[in-house]
């Protein structure tokens, strides 16, 4: 499997929250191999059941990586240009001059003004989204044809290759968290494992994790691993919140996960002699995870991360090397879980102390 | 001519670094010139003898450099230290996608993440780094040298009836150039300089306008042009050009009065000739090679016709193709009627 060209292939695809569908069909192909069914529900989200060969009922483990990518709205078409709202969380302050796609009647290329030094009035701080215009060098007319209010934009930041093993793209945040379960899934078609493993490729994770919210509750599923970018080590981030790209996934640890959970996924890294970084999230971790966990009556949760640089900018950079590693040891944790797995889980209830 | 343009804004030369861009239009007009020389600054300058029936020697200037970075160091952990060439509004820099060197080495300018880093006061250049994905110091030395040429990496697009890319300021001009030498030949013998470093200092028109004591210079370059909506609260409404309006005439701007009498002749001949063409707004900073060439010797009177552009000094130009074709059909039908009464003083 080519993983460098996998991931290209999804980043290449422009899906942002609520309009997923053109990525969904390129990762339902890139699956089909390998999945016995596939569903998709009511908020967008894939979800692919590939069968274990346990004796029925089977437990099932849910991995779930969010498909949308940040993005842009038309909110106002003037004179030729176009202004905007944004669509999860993007980062106002690298819009000046970048490209970009509005998918209007068909797509156009724009390019967010900026004006020449000469002329800026200040460039003490970052102008705000609703200062910006998108210029697609069409007249005026033209642009009122093609373009209404409510239209969406991504960036135009086709992936390429830097040198080493790390890809530069716009929304590998989280393309790169989809592919690894790509790679844990290829792991799995040559091994044998005796739960359902039910990959999620959910939707909206950038407006407010809802698709993960709806897919758990749809898969119902006994543990839950949620894979997402995490912040790479770079200048202006802390020795502790960011983790060097090329040296291996993290695992979180804090109230969004189960212990247990996380004790299990640290051993099989240990065992099988993947380097993991331990990344600790003292609340809410802003990822699906933070939905899963409180579906139905609860759902021990784990989230992975890949170390991801420029998060949230047309260049966000990761390391494959990371991703054959996270799917590596997922394929080896999922084969490893046995029928009573679940009970290992359970919190241990003191025995009664009548002294 | 597209074409033309595409390689031209495609080549990489930052001020000083001139050279993949001297060999590319070197092979575009060897053939229709009768001098060519490259002098000690890197210019790049070519006779073309005229007809014989005007007796002056006419100068023309585009400038071959772009604004870019340059490589000045590297960190530990493998990204790259770098300086502005020209003038940049480092606004326009994170996340945005560069090549380095020669080879053109992929890199992107690294941005921390704003779920961490929230503040809106302008990160200083000395204080951002590229990616250029190595791993440490060692290996980024053997991709990346100190002093590197870094441009945007901006494929050149053709939007429609405008086209999108890096370094038209000034490679339109240059191409424009090109065409007018490439054409019949014109009554006086044409002096056309590719100049080096305009963007540091219009160094290069400067020697070359000392070397060739013209009689007279036309600068062919492109000029800032900002026709977006305006903000009604904003005291200052000007958009310097409009896009679309024909190429534009400098009357004046903070470098050179341009001599009224090529400014009025320039404006005859595209009313005679149904050129459309506009004036360049003579407020707001900024200036072109005329700026050192109309002070060289005893002052030559000089000119510039630019072409507007939209975003200049940054990773992605819009320009009208019909005010660029204008821009040297309204030259050329200027050159083809040029007689010495046009500056001579009765």
């Amino acid at each position: 499997m080519d993983l460098k060209a996998h991931l290209k292939e999804l980043c290449a695809v422009a899906a942002p929250s609520g309009y997923e569908a053109p990525v969904r069909d390129v990762i339902r192909a890139a699956w089909a191999k390998w999945i016995d069914e596939f569903t998709v529900d009511g908020m967008g989200s894939l979800i692919a059941v590939k069968h274990g060969t346990g004796r029925k009922p089977r437990r099932k483990i849910m991995l779930c990586a969010h498909m949308d990518e940040i993005g842009l709205i038309v909110s106002e078409v003037r004179d030729g240009f176009i202004r905007t709202s944004t669509l999860g969380g993007i980062d106002y302050r690298v819009l000046l001059a970048q490209t970009v796609i509005v998918h209007g009647q068909r797509p156009l290329s724009g390019v967010f003004g900026a004006a020449p030094p000469h002329m800026a009035r200040s460039r003490k701080e970052y102008p705000p989204a609703e200062e910006l215009w998108i210029d697609v060098g069409l007249p005026a007319a033209e642009v009122a044809e093609l373009v209404r209010v409510g239209d969406i934009i991504t960036f135009d930041a086709p992936p390429f290759d830097l040198k080493g093993d790390r890809i530069a793209a716009k929304s590998l945040d989280n393309r790169v968290s989809v592919a690894a379960v790509t790679t844990c899934l290829y792991e799995l078609s040559h091994r044998r494992h005796t739960w359902d493993v039910v990959a999620v490729a959910s939707a909206q994770e950038e407006t407010g994790a809802s698709g993960a919210a709806s897919a758990a509750y749809h898969v119902q599923p006994d543990i839950a691993i949620v894979l997402d970018g995490t912040f790479g080590k770079q200048k202006g981030t802390n020795e502790d919140e960011s983790f060097p790209l090329g040296e291996g996934p993290t695992l979180s640890r804090g109230p969004n996960f189960h212990p247990l959970l996380f004790k299990a996924l640290q051993d099989t890294a240990k065992d099988e002699d993947i380097k993991i970084h331990i990344e600790v999230v003292p609340g809410n971790s802003h990822t699906d995870a933070w939905e899963v966990q409180v579906s139905r009556v609860g759902i021990p949760t784990a989230l992975i991360g890949i170390p991801m640089t420029n998060m949230h900018t047309p260049a966000e950079v990761v390391d494959v090397r990371d991703v054959k590693r996270a799917g590596r040891w997922l394929a080896t944790f999922i084969t490893g879980l046995e029928p009573g797995f679940l009970d290992d889980m359970a919190y241990p209830m003191p025995k009664e102390d009548h002294s | 001519m597209i074409d033309l343009l595409r390689e031209l804004s495609e080549a990489v030369g930052i001020s000083g670094d001139e050279g993949a861009v001297r060999d590319l239009i070197v092979q575009h007009i060897r053939a229709y010139v009768d001098e060519i020389t490259i002098d000690p600054m890197g210019n790049l300058l070519v006779v073309r003898r005229g007809t014989g029936r005007v007796k002056l020697r006419v100068m023309a200037a585009a400038h071959m450099d772009e604004v870019g970075m340059i490589v000045t160091g590297y960190e530990s952990d493998g990204t790259i230290r770098f300086s502005a060439v020209g003038g940049l509004d480092e606004r326009i820099l994170p996340g945005t996608r560069v090549h380095i060197g020669a080879e053109k080495v992929p890199g992107v300018i690294m941005w921390p993440p704003i779920h961490i880093n929230t503040g809106n006061d302008t990160v200083p250049i000395d204080r951002l780094r590229i990616d250029i994905g190595a791993a440490n110091k060692e290996a980024a030395q053997k991709h990346v040298e100190r002093g590197d040429a870094i441009t945007f990496n901006s494929p050149f697009v053709e939007l429609g009836p405008t086209v999108r890319g890096k370094a038209f300021d000034d490679r339109a001009g240059c191409a424009s150039l090109i065409k007018l030498i490439q054409g019949d030949p014109f009554p006086f013998d044409l002096y056309a300089a590719f100049t080096v470093q305009e963007e540091v200092g219009l160094r290069g028109a400067r020697v070359a306008a000392q070397r060739w004591q013209p009689d007279m210079a036309f600068v062919l370059e492109t000029t800032a042009c900002h026709d977006l909506p305006q903000d009604p609260d904003e005291p200052d409404q000007t958009t310097i050009t409009s896009l679309g309006g024909g190429p534009a005439i400098t009357v004046a701007d903070a470098s050179t009065i341009s001599n009224p009498r090529l400014v009025q002749y320039l404006v005859r001949t595209a009313e005679r000739e149904g050129i459309p063409c506009q004036f360049r707004s003579p407020q707001h900073a900024g200036g072109t090679d005329a700026g050192s060439i109309h002070k060289t010797g005893i002052g030559v009177p000089s000119v510039t016709i630019a072409t507007p552009c939209r975003y200049l000094h940054g990773p992605n130009l819009i320009m009208s193709l019909s005010d660029w074709e204008n821009q040297s059909n309204l030259v050329r039908a200027a050159w083809l009627a040029l007689d010495e009464h046009v500056i001579s003083h009765q």
